[in-house]
């Protein structure tokens, strides 16, 4: 990124020297609106992950059955202490919500940080190896890539057995192809520019090339990617809670919530709309805020 | 065009190798002992084991395992349900139908829904519809289409009792299956109230598949119309004189359709992953489903063989698609 911005011409004109590069891109960034809303969701969202016990009225694991299937508050039989009314089983549904959110935020953060690593490694070793080992994976991410991926999840899932970690890096597998390949065409592109020429005329090995040379410049689209794939991998993850192959109960995740609620949607609406609202809100953030990144760091679209 | 066929047609080869070495790996990754596995808690006697393992080729080397399963493979031999005996290939055969009238309703739904209103936002770029048109569509786009489902349940079946829950069509009706699709099947029927009782039950899982192909519809078809709104030949037809409809649905849509329909072909994927859960929430009788509850039910044979035909589908209509692709645009076709 900090290469594309030297070469482009300082936008500010008054000032002499380019405005910092950190300065600019949020220049750019705040003019998004939806991307600055996306933002600000995505910070109470890990305000309230990160504050869970304190925010939190009750225990999300505590069961009370003469308490259950509690209408939110404003609605007639519902009470002040379970503002989002509770679960068939009596626990708290804002509570379970609030504790879901560490969890969904984790799992977000995990699988994309897991794809980012593997996948950043490979695209790095297919665009410096050339020849048979680039075939070999990028063959192998195409195949990946021809699957449906939430099928090739649950079958995945299916092999190693249903759980929170196994459905973890059922889904990182999956969207790792992305990685592979952005990180793969940046080296490509970045290779035949003359900085790494002269990195590797002064003696720099292949290893200090990949890392030190032209992962830096590669980093902007993978932000980008990073940002839309978190999204992605709620989403997935959250699919699989629901058909039962994810997080299994009593964990608060919000697609496992949904799925205890299901049989319970004729009689209570709160239990099935909230979780999945929940979802559904932090999603879109995450999304906002990928399209904001891009357009921010897209050097083709600030011109 | 030979050669553009031929090389698209060869680069599958590996592709289908992938899946099928994936199929056949699935089995075997079980962890500890696959016959095991499937047998479940009820345990398993060692004659019944030993036989088991010979039918399943479990005591050969890999290598000849694999030759093995190819050839049945390409005999259209997928295997057994261990349920209900069933030939595999059959009951995707008999349920395959519902989940592909589905896909058609929903993509259908999508389009004509999605291309006029990314059209009109583009024509009408920044205006309030327009805003409002991507904004619904990026709800649309991060939608979690099983909530989605329950929510639509939530309010059209239970609130307002307009549309059925689950199934594809009313008990009371017993349809010959003729083409599998409920919709043709229903009117070749002649039965009265057959039809409409397929429509009903088709409504609410159409809108629930269709939400997320809409919503990327909208969006592509919209960004691909400004893109070619600002072209030089826009400027003539318009300085010519011709009307701003013939301008906008004769000259622009028909280069702003190429990219669109590359997307629509993309979204085979999407929907069949989507069928995986629209299936599961409105209990419709189509692979997904039948997937999902062979997971449960540790019907590994139906999870390798129905995973390997899905992808096998998927795989084709993204050849075609591709191929149909080369066929519009020469300039695709030549350039490898």
């Amino acid at each position: 990124m900090t290469a594309e911005t030297m070469e482009a011409p300082a936008v500010a004109a008054p000032t002499a020297t380019p405005p910092h590069p950190l300065r600019e891109f949020w220049g750019y960034f705040s003019a998004n609106k939806g991307a600055v809303a996306g933002l600000i969701v995505i910070v109470l969202v890990v305000t309230v992950a990160l504050l869970a016990d304190v925010l939190a009225p009750h225990s999300p694991y505590a069961t009370d059955t003469s308490i259950a299937l509690k209408p939110p508050f404003w609605q007639e039989g519902g009470s002040l202490s379970y503002p989002l009314g509770t679960d068939p089983i009596g626990r708290d549904i804002l509570s379970r919500l609030i504790y879901g959110s560490r969890l969904s935020l984790l799992i977000g953060i995990v699988i994309i940080s897991i794809s980012i690593v593997l996948g950043t490694v490979l695209g790095l070793v297919a665009g410096f190896t050339r020849g048979l080992t680039e075939i070999f994976i990028m063959r192998l991410m195409d195949i990946i890539l021809t699957l449906p991926s939430l099928l090739l999840a649950i079958v995945i899932v299916a092999v190693l057995g249903p759980g929170l970690i196994n459905s973890m890096l059922a889904v990182a597998l999956v969207i790792l192809p992305h990685y592979v390949r952005l990180a793969r065409a940046a080296v490509i592109t970045e290779t035949s520019k003359d900085y790494v020429t002269a990195a590797r005329v002064s003696g720099a090995g292949t290893l200090r090339l990949m890392f030190k040379e032209v992962l830096p410049n590669c980093t902007a689209p993978l932000i980008v990617q990073a940002s839309l794939g978190i999204s992605t991998a709620i989403l997935d993850a959250a699919a699989l809670g629901f058909l039962g192959l994810g997080a299994q109960p009593p964990a608060p995740e919000w697609g496992t919530m949904l799925a205890d609620a299901r049989e319970f949607v004729l009689r209570a609406w709160w239990v099935v709309t909230f979780p999945g609202l929940a979802i559904l809100i932090t999603v879109l953030a995450f999304n906002l805020l990928g399209d904001g990144l891009r357009d921010a760091l897209d050097p083709k679209l600030k011109r | 065009m030979l050669r553009f066929i031929l090389t698209r047609v060869s680069l599958i080869i590996p592709t289908f190798i992938g899946i099928t070495l994936l199929a056949f790996f699935l089995i075997r990754l079980v962890p500890g002992d696959p016959i095991e596995t499937m047998a479940g808690e009820r345990g398993i006697d060692a004659a019944r084991h030993e036989q088991l393992r010979k039918e399943f080729g479990f005591d050969k080397p890999v290598i000849v395992q694999y030759g093995i399963y190819i050839s049945r493979v390409l005999q259209g031999d997928l295997g057994k349900s261990l349920i209900t005996q069933a030939p595999v290939w059959e009951e995707f055969k008999s349920l395959f139908p519902a989940t592909v009238e589905l896909a058609l309703c929903a993509i259908l739904f999508a389009l004509v829904i999605g291309l006029p209103a990314g059209m009109l936002a583009a024509i009408r770029r920044n205006s309030i519809f327009d805003h409002g048109v991507m904004g619904i569509s990026l709800a649309g786009y991060s939608m979690p289409i099983f909530w989605w489902g329950l929510i639509l349940i939530l309010v059209f079946s239970v609130q307002l009792d307009l549309t059925p829950v689950s199934g594809r069509i009313d008990v009371l009706y017993y349809i010959e299956p003729v083409t599998g699709l409920l919709l043709i099947d229903s009117l070749l029927s002649g039965e009265e109230g057959a039809f409409a009782s397929a429509v009903e039950h088709l409504i609410l899982p159409t809108i629930v598949l269709g939400t997320v192909p809409l919503a990327v519809i909208a969006r592509m078809t919209r960004s691909a119309m400004l893109e070619v709104l600002g072209e030089d030949y826009i400027r003539t037809a318009k300085a010519k004189g011709l009307s701003r409809f013939r301008v906008v649905a004769l000259h622009a849509l028909r280069n702003a359709l190429i990219p669109v329909v590359t997307v629509i072909g993309l979204q085979v994927g999407v929907l069949f992953t989507g069928a995986i859960l629209t299936e599961t929430i409105f209990s419709w009788p189509g692979v997904g489903k039948w997937l999902i509850d062979a997971i449960f039910r540790r019907d590994y044979p139906v999870l390798q063989g129905g995973a390997l035909l899905l992808g096998i589908v998927v795989m084709s209509v993204n050849l075609i698609v591709d191929l149909a692709y080369g066929l519009i645009n020469p300039r695709i076709r030549h350039h490898r």
